[in-house]
């Protein structure tokens, strides 16, 4: 494919927008009198990574994941027990949330990549779930109401704290450009190859000696421990973890921005979190009844721009 | 290979296959000799795709065993057969249609290679990969469609590519579920080329409806009927078999 052109159409220029202005924020929103904003993107940049991570099995390999916010909660909660018990050295911190996401996300995959189409999509729910009832039932850690976090993952170094906004916003941003690479990478790459090729015809894969379950148990992991560190970082963020964060209206929103920003693209997720989170900003502002305005726009989107976003702005001609 | 080596490639013995009360399969044996085409015939229902599964390890049989270049391989998963040198082809045509015609067959060369836990260099400029799919499509009549949509080939090339897929797995034998399925007289007669062309360097078992296929090809017939194997022979043995024209053939020369 030619590059240049590839940059050219309107659904990359949407994305460098989003992406640059992912960017500036910090200091832009601030010099515009609308320092909110800063926060605003932020979050934003946090449910693109987890958007970019479900995009990774839903977009890429056909794996409908129902309960991906669980692992936004797996991370978040890894981060505020230990923080609970004083433990604050992200050196710990992280490694643990970044494990526990893994190990959940194996047990989880394992078993629901036994089964296929609606039936995954169930059990993904329904394992999700488990999980959320449990953090509902940890009243030592809050329960419903949540665990406050008092302070953010510390890394014992004085050039690099994550108690300074600036430093803990463009530590977001990185991990978000640094998903999309992650992806990028991985879809073209041998293993990509195969869980693309898996999503297209499964059977047809196994028939030429593939053994696809442990490619697409591979990518389930992926996309969990990926999501976990969106968790992670919204924890440290917000200062706040609950059980909310892991419910699953949380793993349809998800599914949401996939689907609005374009699935299997590759900034289509950023760009669905983006729209998602901003129209409900700004909707929010208007009325307090702003879900009916949202709800039937979400609709009118997957009936008429089935492929999000990315397609809507793709000339008709250019489309396959 | 040398001399002493069997000269059966693919064994089916006693195999057994029930769905409920049907038994699909019945006590079937047959012996598909090292290079030559051996088809399976028989009227709709006679469990000829039963069979396609139970040698390509779709299905697991009830009861018998199967093997291959004389290793038993009831137990082994579909993969696992592939990558012992046994490929199938399917019936309705199983091909990556958002992929090109040359990354269909660069998966196959790819899943040849070993493992594909790589995760970091991209995969669609991989001289390794690449090469070996355009001498094989090259080989196949498909040199110069490389770059088209694999969907948007032309019914007759589909088939074509289809067994292209298999053939980049470098099998030594080849399970071909009805490769003239869907086609007309003329691109029939080229998949008849075609598979004459193979024939030889792979020993082949082909299950087909079209008779002029079968009798074109074949080295030697199993005449399926209920799941059993009522009759095997050489073509013309088949042709002149009382009981295979009243069990089959007269079905249509009526």
């Amino acid at each position: 494919m030619n590059v240049r052109e590839h940059i050219k159409s309107p659904a990359n220029i949407l994305t460098i927008i989003v992406v640059g202005l992912c960017g500036v924020v910090p200091f832009l929103a601030p010099a515009l009198g609308e320092p909110f904003y800063v926060l605003v993107f932020a979050r934003i940049m946090i449910w693109a990574i987890a958007a970019v991570s479900l995009n990774l099995i839903m977009g890429y390999g056909g794996m409908i994941s129902f309960g991906h916010a669980v692992y936004l909660g797996i991370g978040g909660y890894a981060i505020g027990i230990l923080a609970f018990h004083g433990i604050t050295s992200a050196w710990i911190q992280w490694p643990v949330a970044i494990g526990a996401c893994a190990v959940i996300s194996l047990i989880f995959g394992a078993i629901s990549l036994r089964t296929r189409g609606v039936y995954f999509i169930m059990i993904t729910l329904a394992l999700a779930q488990m999980l959320f009832f449990l953090s509902v039932s940890a009243e030592r850690y809050g329960s419903d109401d949540g665990l406050t976090i008092l302070s953010r993952s510390d890394f014992g170094v004085s050039f690099f704290s994550l108690e300074d906004n600036t430093t803990m916003y463009y530590t977001i941003f990185a991990f978000l450009l640094a998903s999309v690479f992650i992806s990028w990478k991985l879809i073209h790459s041998r293993f990509g190859v195969v869980m693309r090729a898996a999503k297209s015809n499964d059977t047809r894969v196994q028939a030429v000696g593939v053994s696809t379950y442990r490619y697409r148990l591979t990518a389930f992991v992926i996309a969990g421990v990926m999501c976990g560190i969106a968790g992670l970082l919204q924890a440290n963020f917000e200062r706040f973890v609950s059980p909310d964060m892991m419910n699953w209206p949380r793993s349809g929103e998800l599914i949401f921005m996939v689907v609005l920003g374009g699935m299997s693209t590759l900034f289509g997720p950023v760009t669905g979190a983006f729209v998602f989170l901003m129209l409900s900003e700004i909707l929010s502002t208007w009325t307090i009844h702003w879900h009916i305005i949202f709800g039937p726009f979400l609709v009118l989107v997957v009936i008429f721009a089935r492929g999000g976003i990315a397609s809507l702005l793709t000339p008709r001609s250019s489309r396959e | 290979m040398n001399s002493a080596a069997p000269e059966i490639s693919l064994e089916a013995r006693a195999l057994r296959k029930s769905f409920g009360g049907l038994t699909a399969t019945d006590d079937l044996s047959l012996s598909a000799i090292r290079g030559e085409i051996h088809a399976v015939i028989g009227p709709n229902g006679a469990g000829k795709t039963t069979l396609v599964h139970l040698l390509s390890g779709m299905l697991k049989p009830d009861a018998g065993e199967i093997l291959f270049e004389g290793r038993d391989i009831t137990r082994l998963s579909a993969p696992a057969r592939v990558n012992q040198g046994l490929a199938r082809s399917f019936q309705i045509t199983s091909i990556f249609r958002e992929f090109t015609v040359l990354e269909n067959v660069m998966l196959s060369v790819q899943a040849g290679q070993g493992h594909s836990f790589r995760f970091w260099r991209p995969a669609a400029h991989d001289e390794s990969l690449r090469a070996p799919g355009r001498e094989l499509l090259e080989r196949v009549g498909l040199g110069d469609r490389t770059d088209v949509k694999a969907g948007n080939l032309a019914h007759g090339e589909q088939r074509q590519l289809e067994i292209a897929i298999s053939l980049a797995t470098k099998p030594s034998f080849l399970l071909l579920d009805e490769p003239m399925a869907g086609m007309g007289q003329e691109e029939s007669q080229g998949m008849i080329d075609f598979l004459k062309a193979l024939k030889g360097d792979y020993t082949m078992l082909l299950i087909e409806h079209d008779m002029d296929a079968v009798f074109a090809l074949a080295d030697r017939i199993t005449v399926l009927v209920y799941g059993r194997a009522i009759t095997t022979g050489t073509p013309d043995e088949i042709r002149n078999d009382p009981s295979v024209r009243a069990a089959y053939l007269g079905e249509e020369a009526v």
